[in-house]
């Protein structure tokens, strides 16, 4: 059978659009096919990366050992305190276990974890076998609550329940249960704002924090980046609540407007542009003349540090092609305008988890003849590269070494990676990043004549 | 004397960040050693794209790995259809020789009899000579390690017939980098050996730059000499820690009559010697003159290096097998293994390690079925200043400042784990001149201000 073509997968049709070529609306937001190699990670891994970033939690993944793993520290989330969120906890079911029930051991393990780290906050998150096997989370995690007079949450996040929304949704629950005011509190709203959707990697919630200072805005709490039990308790309290990672944040923004009278913003600090229209939304939403000063004095100022750097690898870079697959729509939104601001065109755009409203904004904002597609694969995204010329790819860890297998530059836009790319300072890292990979030296030798060619060039 | 962490009793309840990944990781890496191989992981899509990122990461290659995606309803009726898609749309889009299967905790709890379905399958395509081969490798089941050894026996239970007598011997490795499958295939070609190497993925996982890419890589083990494997003189496999049960080595002797020789990695003069002689054994022999030299070098390097090696206390920890080399490798240049752990649970391990350090001035800890919140307590008991072993050994590194030297998998955060050459006599020298190096570069790091410190009076 070798050598014959590879034919695409036909259920994958309706998952890919070509801009200006059919009108078809794109499919999204559903389960992936069965062998289609799909990119994605289950419904834990989207609890898990919306949930760990909370650092004074235990986190303790109820089920097989690799469950917790493959997700121990991965992340770069920093803390400015406590570090318990780092480690990896784990009931560790065997084969017995699933057999007679793990919800004993569960018990144990939670004890055992309280009782050494004297955490205010546990995080049981459920697991494949645990949705099967018929554990009762709920009503050992509520036994443990009151054993221990603290919060212990369950997290149902069974990796079959559909794909990494549905994490992000169980995460959502979670937090909501965390948040809820007892009975008898008082509560009383204040002036603060609750920032959803940055984990704080490499820092980047506190560089957002920072901005927000300066423009006289008080923060609230971040979900969930360095955040920690008592902060998110007073989430309730806020006056607005703005969303950067819409996909993992929306439906808890929705619940909240509904429950605690928190209207939300959607924003993203993503690229100079975006940043900048994100800070005057935020003034302009909490509506105070002071508020909309400072913010253009810092948008001001910021883009005149910043603009004659980024202009300078814009000259380098102008012309070149990009490929965009990340997790979520809201970040491939932004990272079309901000390559347009270092002089780059996208071919090719599709997320793992994009929702429909997004993705029509990606067709909108997007040249005639760039591939959108969803949930796509390793031989998807190697065929549209090729065939749009991409020069570098954005993507995470799996997609990385494609792109350099094709010779292509790569772009870290993952949880994992070590530089901010949130603000004025990330868009800098951003350039910085894309003209550190595209304009290589390394390429060169790519495409050097070889051993083939006799070039001997003595001196 | 090994402790299964009695000391702490919820340890039976939790694992504090694992010291080992689950058994369909050990299945994919066992298969993606087999000539134009495909993998498809039976369970819901998070376990293949877990697996996939911490391969990818550590070999910086691509790793294609198809999954069943089984989602609710597969899970409550049967996950048949979802497997059946996968078959089909891998065979479509990679056009394999040869589909590996392993099954996940959530296939096994919900009793997937995979070899029925695929036999079935197999039979509705009319093409019942192609090679599908199954392994049952739920992750409550055993660590990668098991999962790795089951799965080589599986493939040959299902593809190795009573074959011809040959010339052949078989060369049976465990998890060891690409650059040292590369040394021991120099090595046997040095000895003049005709061999088949089972698993090789020192090119399916560590492939050169070349264009065009293709999806399927070469090399591997050629299905046709795995199938041939039952007529070799002589089975050489290193998997001394293994139990008969998970041998594939155990397997083709009991069936085909294939004398076997269990031995370690040749990791360290012993261990290598080991190997050299079986091979002189079983072929009748001599030791090239080269192999001599290099034997030479290395106990010329181990004089050089020996008191500033005495210094070292070592934790080592990983798989049995990696371990148990190491062991050797530090006993024998008198680095003190103060602390031997692995995360698998496996018989064999013990004894062999306690008889590798029976000669020791001080009594070694030996840890089973561990956790690296017990390595770390147990290394900080004995003085370790010297850490091997795999990556997620950096949390000893960051808790109790014990500088690591990188081995084994996963190596996530460095480069090269790939490329690390560790055995044979040219690559123990190499590892032991990083072990070297990394106590002479931490000794010289502190000692003047620490001498300062301790001697220097004002006055």
């Amino acid at each position: 059978m070798a050598g014959e073509l590879a034919e695409s997968i036909t259920e994958r049709d309706e998952f890919i659009v070509t801009k200006g070529k059919n009108k078809k609306q794109l499919k999204c937001d559903t389960d992936s096919s069965a062998g289609c190699v799909s990119q994605r990670a289950c419904v834990y891994c989207g609890a898990r990366v919306v949930l760990n970033p909370i650092t004074d939690a235990i986190h303790l993944v109820h089920g097989p050992i690799g469950c917790a793993t493959y997700t121990w520290d991965i992340r770069g989330s920093l803390s400015s305190g406590a570090e318990l969120y780092r480690n990896s906890f784990s009931t560790d079911l065997k084969e017995q276990d699933i057999i007679f029930g793990g919800a004993k051991k569960l018990a144990a393990a939670i004890d055992g974890l309280v009782e050494k780290y004297q955490a205010k906050l546990v995080f049981v998150y459920s697991t494949c076998i645990v949705g099967v096997i018929g554990d009762d989370l709920e009503a050992i995690c509520s036994a443990a609550s009151r054993r221990h007079n603290i919060e212990v949450i369950p997290v149902e996040s069974s990796g079959f329940i559909g794909n990494k929304s549905a994490g992000y949704r169980a995460a959502g629950d979670a937090l909501l249960r965390l948040i809820k005011p007892s009975e008898s509190a008082v509560f009383k709203k204040n002036n603060s704002i609750n920032y959803l959707g940055d984990f704080n990697l490499a820092g980047e919630a506190w560089i957002i924090h920072n901005y927000l200072q300066q423009m006289g805005v008080e923060l609230n709490v971040t979900f969930t980046g360095d955040s920690h039990y008592t902060a998110l308790k007073s989430a309730p309290k806020a006056k607005l609540n703005i969303i950067q990672c819409a996909g993992s944040m929306l439906y808890l923004a929705g619940k909240m407007e509904e429950l605690y009278q928190i209207p939300y913003i959607q924003i993203s600090f993503l690229g100079i542009e975006d940043t900048a229209a994100s800070l005057r939304n935020i003034a302009a939403a909490l509506g105070e003349e002071s508020m909309i000063l400072k913010a253009e004095e810092l948008i001001a100022k910021e883009t005149a540090r910043v603009e004659d750097i980024i202009k300078g690898y814009r000259t380098k870079l102008e012309g070149k092609k990009a490929a965009i697959f990340v997790g979520g729509g809201f970040k491939a939104i932004s990272l079309i305008k901000q390559f347009r601001e270092i002089g780059i065109d996208v071919v090719m755009i599709g997320t793992q988890t994009g929702r429909k409203e997004e993705y029509e904004i990606m067709n909108e904002l997007v040249d005639d003849g760039t591939v959108i597609l969803d949930d796509a694969n390793p031989a998807e995204l190697e065929k549209f590269m090729m065939e749009k010329g991409a020069n570098l790819l954005v993507g995470g860890v799996k997609e990385r070494p494609l792109a350099y297998k094709l010779g292509i530059a790569f772009i870290d836009h993952n949880h994992d990676r070590k530089h901010p790319l949130s603000g004025f300072e990330g868009a800098v890292n951003f350039a910085e990043e894309v003209y550190s990979t595209v304009c290589s030296p390394v390429w060169k030798s790519l495409t050097a004549l070889g051993m083939e060619s006799g070039v001997t060039n003595h001196g | 004397m090994a402790e299964k962490n009695k000391e702490n009793v919820s340890f039976r309840n939790v694992n504090e960040n694992p010291c080992n990944m689950c058994m369909p990781m050990g299945g994919i890496l066992a298969l993606k050693g087999i000539e134009q191989s495909m993998v498809i992981v039976h369970g819901s899509q998070g376990c293949s794209t877990y697996m996939r990122r911490h391969i990818a990461e550590h070999f910086n290659e691509p790793v294609d790995v198809g999954s069943s995606s089984l989602n609710e309803k597969g899970t409550i009726y049967g996950g048949e259809k979802n497997l059946r898609q996968a078959l089909d749309n891998i065979r479509k889009v990679y056009h394999p020789a040869l589909i590996g299967i392993v099954t996940t905790c959530l296939a096994e709890t919900i009793g997937e009899d995979i070899e029925r379905i695929t036999g079935q399958y197999l039979i509705d395509k009319e093409m019942e000579e192609f090679p599908i081969v199954t392994a049952s490798t739920p992750g409550y089941g055993g660590s990668h390690f098991e999962g790795y050894f089951f799965t080589l026996k599986r493939i040959l239970m299902q593809l190795t017939e009573a074959a011809e007598k040959n010339n052949k011997i078989n060369i049976i490795i465990p998890n060891i980098s690409p650059a040292d499958i590369r040394e021991i295939k120099r090595m046997l070609a040095l000895m003049e050996i005709e061999y088949v190497l089972y698993p090789d993925f020192s090119d399916t996982l560590d492939r050169p730059f070349a264009k065009p890419y293709t999806k399927m890589s070469n090399g591997g083990t050629k299905i046709a000499d795995i199938r041939s494997m039952g007529g070799a003189v002589a089975t050489i496999q290193m998997g001394i820690t293994i139990e008969d049960g998970i041998s594939p080595g155990k397997y083709l002797e009991e069936q085909f009559g294939i004398p076997l020789y269990n031995i370690a990695i040749p990791m360290g003069v012993e261990s290598t010697d080991v190997f050299i002689n079986t091979i002189a054994e079983i072929t009748g022999k001599k030791v090239p003159e080269s192999m001599k030299q290099e034997r030479g070098r290395l106990l010329d390097g181990m004089i050089d290096s020996h008191k500033y090696n005495f210094q070292g206390r070592s934790v080592i920890f990983g798989e049995p097998e990696m371990v148990y080399g190491v062991t050797k490798i530090c006993v024998e240049n008198g680095v003190f293994p103060a602390v031997v752990a692995t995360g698998s649970q496996i018989g064999r391990f013990n004894q062999l390690v306690t008889a590798a350090v029976a000669d020791c001035p001080e009594q070694s800890k030996i840890l089973i079925e561990t956790d690296f919140s017990h390595i770390l307590a147990a290394s900080k008991e004995g003085k370790v200043n010297i850490g091997i072993g795999p990556s997620d050994g950096r949390y000893l590194t960051e808790k109790g400042d014990i500088p690591l030297v990188r081995l084994g998998f996963p190596i996530h955060d460095r480069v090269g784990g790939q490329r690390l050459l560790s055995v044979g006599y040219t690559g123990t020298m190499m590892l032991l001149d990083r072990i070297t190096n990394t106590l002479l570069e931490n000794k010289y790091k502190s000692y003047r201000s620490s001498m300062y410190e301790k001697f220097y009076q004002q006055g």
